[in-house]
């Protein structure tokens, strides 16, 4: 059994971070030349890892399943980004920013590293807007703020609702820096297949080129990976098509452990699932409900009326409306953190208020914005995601409340690190939302992109450096070592099982099943004996699909159905492994609820006395029980208390 | 506003093995498809009916599905992302078409995207041409607060504006000449817009046109077509500001 040691620094909590600067290790410009580093995904925390890896002099290999770096999911975040700057003297601050990040998380991160994720937060504005990010700026020429949810403070800079574009783009744009310098060699179109390890250290990795299909591979001093979160094994998410869990899932294989797989995040204000023939969800930002007013009716009759398409939603009078969220928790209202959203409105719905033909749809209502601000700066402040509204559902949300309802979106566990990033491989490391740190149990709005920058720019660029200088005497890692045969062997014959089944059924056919059994009891609310019977029902689905599912097309091809073969064969893992952590976890906390245990009100209630621990998960071989470790989380700074936005 | 159902549609698409292979049209036929479905799902299903039948999918790049991550292509019915305006392929809905249509789908045509598989062409060269100058020279760190630099809000707007493109390639598809200027334009635009670009904007202008040249991409001849479909609504007001920054370039050399 291996023993955790989070690394965490000693000393007070604002000054733990400036002391292990201190105190690491820090490679000279000659040696750096000397070394090579590998980083696995090119979104926000890729891409400004590599880029600021190549910059300090190191030699990197950078890999994405896109054609290009800047397609990186990151690209589609819309509201903001958070960081303490205090511009608009509103009392915020590096501690505010902390205790909002601790609390919203629902006391399950690390202390440690939260503070130095708000403590770092304004360099990052700092960085991105010398690099060019057009942020919104207001007529003084100061940079602009709104307000998120869960915070009473205004710190989120943003860049109309393409604040994640605008971000990858800069970070993309410092990268296309360093490739063009030659410090960054970039492998487009690759999907990593395993990582490899050698005397107990990452030493490279295998990958696939997706056109040709070849299985190749690459050596390093140290590897990065920053794949993402593994929220598609619901097959319906605000996930891009192609976003996995498989890289993070091969660095579990071969001993990085994996921490919180249950806690995932259910995005209140998504566009409502439309039919079976389905594909995705499309979210829409948390940023709308500044300015737009949640509700459902008051009346029975009336969501059945709208159901039925009898009445729509501006004939029911002001006094017949439910403004819940405001009803429920006056002092934070439409702004609640997402978790607390999102299983209102379900608790809405399941009551039999749900607004659109299955029932399961609330409104968002910009009437009152519009009349109190005008149409003109709505559009300024929202127009593409209006825009994009109208041409999913060809309805006018100028005119007409969009209809949302909760949609997986964010995964909150993930691959487990200690202080410096690093998982329980030497050399391997995990940022951002591959790995577990940040967010606890619930992530607030607009700290996705923070958490992926601050890693990529701020952090790992330090604490890699510690690992590297113990490395300055190695060689350029030998990939024809019996390690990297063996780990190109495995890859290979694993391709050739899933492509030689040949039997009836498409991949997305065994895809869309696991994403009804996970929705159904992995879902918004779980409970012990469904969450026994997920397992057991995954379990069958995945023995299904390694006899049934058919892999057309050719193996050294560009082959997609083969890539998503691979991918859905992670998720069967991943999926049971959420389950088993979900059932382990008889609490609700953030993202996580247990109908076994909750307030007398129907809120998420904590078992602090036994679960304030971070639940890290170690594979044990195929077929085996993982082991169960636990992280004791101290709590020295805060106290804990029952989460309350009312 | 109901949806309903398309009982059926004829899909001409272009099928080519590889990079190398002779491509051709292909029609197939698909059936019960709800208006409120997206192309990209209308395709989902043709294709799992394919892989059912024994026959190879039809190979697409797609991935966001939400029109911001400029992977989706796809010359759907002669226009680039389709019968819509300022829309992505993965943004088009089965709405725009008629019962028994035959929707024709191609791949970007242009010298400089080849073809690698059917529907999916290789778009390396926009990257290529933004690693040869669409970017502001700084390393992390060092740099002043972000206050520090006022930008009126005005210029951060009209930088966002160009800032939007999403490196699709809708612009030169849809260029008689495949030209890539729109693009060119949009990055220089952003950049140039902000005093934080300004610095380097002419060295910038000369570098991207120069490389936009190198890798086979044809010259503007004013046409407009790369505004008509481009799904982000770029101006091509910004190629007048690429015009204007290349030749102070030039003459500054």
């Amino acid at each position: 059994m291996q023993k955790l040691d989070s690394k965490i620094p000693a000393g007070p909590l604002a000054e733990k971070w400036a002391r292990h600067k201190a105190n690491i290790r820090v490679v000279s410009p000659a040696n750096k030349r000397k070394l090579e580093v590998i980083v696995v995904g090119t979104g926000l925390g890729g891409a400004s890892a590599a880029a600021s890896l190549a910059e300090l002099g190191y030699n990197v290999k950078a890999f994405c399943y896109q054609d290009s770096p800047r397609r990186a999911h990151s690209i589609a975040a819309q509201g903001g980004i958070n960081a303490a700057k205090n511009y608009q003297n509103d009392n915020d601050s590096v501690y505010r920013l902390f205790y909002d990040t601790i609390k919203g998380g629902d006391y399950r991160a690390r202390e440690a590293n939260v503070y130095r994720l708000a403590e770092v937060s304004p360099n990052i504005i700092d960085q991105c807007v010398a690099q060019g990010v057009p942020f919104a700026r207001e007529y003084g020429g100061l940079l602009d703020n709104r307000s998120f949810g869960g915070v009473l403070v205004s710190r989120t800079f943003y860049a109309r609702g393409q604040t994640g574009q605008q971000l990858l783009l800069g970070a993309y744009q410092a990268l296309n820096r360093q490739i063009a310098k030659g410090n960054v060699k970039m492998y487009s179109r690759h999907e990593m297949l395993d990582v490899v390890i050698i005397d107990g250290k990452a030493r490279g990795i295998i990958a696939r080129d997706l056109v040709t299909g070849e299985i190749q591979r690459f050596g390093a001093h140290a590897v990065v990976v920053a794949t993402g979160g593994y929220g598609n094994v619901f097959f319906l998410s605000t996930n891009a098509m192609g976003s996995n869990g498989s890289a993070a899932w091969q660095c579990y294989k071969k001993g990085a452990m994996f921490a919180n797989p249950c806690f995932v995040q259910i995005h209140p204000t998504c566009i409502p699932v439309h039919g079976e023939q389905q594909s995705k969800l499309t979210l829409m930002s948390e940023s709308l409900r500044n300015d737009g007013r949640v509700w459902v009716p008051k009346k029975k009759e009336d969501a059945l009326k709208l159901r039925e398409g009898k009445i729509g939603p501006n004939d029911i009078p002001e006094e017949d409306r439910d403004f819940y969220l405001e009803r429920r928790y006056p002092s934070y209202g439409n702004l609640v953190p997402r978790d607390v959203a999102s299983r209102a409105a379900k608790e809405r719905c399941d009551a039999g208020f749900g607004v659109n033909s299955e029932g399961k749809a609330v409104y968002l209502d910009f009437k009152y914005a519009i009349e109190r601000l005008g149409r003109s700066v709505i559009e300024e402040r929202y127009g593409n995601l209006f825009q994009m509204y109208e041409k999913i559902t060809d309805q006018d949300p100028y005119k007409v409340p969009m209809q949302i309802y909760p949609a997986i979106h964010y995964s909150m566990g993930g691959t487990w690190v200690d202080y410096n990033l690093m998982t329980t491989v030497p050399g391997l490391y995990s940022i951002g939302e591959a790995n577990f740190s940040d967010h606890g149990a619930n992530r607030l709005g607009a700290s996705a992109l923070m958490q992926g920058l601050a890693d990529g720019y701020f952090i790992l660029p330090y604490t890699i450096g510690d690992y590297l200088a113990g490395e300055i005497m190695t060689p350029k890692t030998n990939v024809n070592a019996p390690e990297f045969v063996e780990a190109e062997q495995k890859v290979k014959s694993r391709l050739e099982t899933l492509f030689n089944i040949k039997g009836t059924k498409p991949v997305d056919y065994y895809h869309k099943k696991l994403g009804h059994i996970m929705w159904d009891y992995v879902g918004m609310s779980r409970n012990a004996e469904g969450l026994k019977k997920a397992i057991a029902m995954i379990r069958e689905l995945r023995e299904e699909f390694w006899k049934n599912v058919k892999v057309p097309g050719e193996m050294n091809n560009l082959n997609p159905e083969l890539e998503k073969a691979g991918r859905l064969a992670d998720f069967f893992d991943i999926g049971e492994l959420m389950a088993r952590d979900a059932l382990e976890r008889n609490e609700s906390c953030g993202g996580h609820f247990r109908e076994e245990s909750v307030t007398d009100d129907g809120e998420a209630l904590r078992n602090d006395d036994k679960y304030t621990y971070v639940s890290v998960w170690e594979f044990q071989g195929e077929g085996k029980e993982p082991d169960l470790h636990k992280e004791p989380l101290i709590f020295e700074n805060i106290k804990l208390s029952q989460r309350s936005y009312k | 506003m109901a949806d309903k159902i398309l009982k059926k549609l004829y899909i001409e698409v272009w099928r080519q093995n590889n990079a190398k292979a002779k491509g051709k049209f292909e029609t197939y036929t698909i059936e019960n498809i709800s208006t409120g479905t997206s192309f990209l799902e209308m395709l989902d299903i043709l294709n799992n009916e394919l892989i059912e039948k024994g026959v190879d999918p039809i190979a697409f790049d797609h991935d966001c599905r939400e029109g911001i991550c400029g992977t989706c292509s796809l010359y759907i019915n002669g226009r680039p992302h389709g019968p819509d305006t300022a829309v992505t392929t993965c943004q088009l809905h089965m709405r725009k078409f008629k019962e028994g249509e035959t929707i024709t789908i191609e791949p970007w045509r242009a010298k400089a995207f080849p073809v690698i598989k059917d529907l999916v062409v290789d778009r390396s060269a926009f990257d290529k041409i933004l690693q040869a100058g669409g970017f502001v020279s700084v390393n992390t760190g060092g740099v002043p607060d972000g206050n520090a630099i006022l930008i009126s809000h005005e210029d951060a707007e009209e930088s966002m504006d160009a800032a939007a493109c999403i490196g699709c390639g809708a612009c030169v598809a849809a260029c008689k000449n495949s030209s890539a200027m729109l693009f060119v334009s949009a990055k220089v635009s952003h950049l140039a817009k902000l005093p934080q670009g300004k610095v380097e904007a002419k060295a910038r202008a000369r570098n991207m046109v120069a490389k936009m040249d190198e890798l086979g991409f044809g010259g503007c001849t004013n046409t407009q077509a790369c505004e008509a479909e481009c799904p982000k609504s770029i101006s091509i007001s910004n190629i007048a500001r690429l015009n204007r920054e290349y030749l102070s370039a030039r003459f500054s050399e």
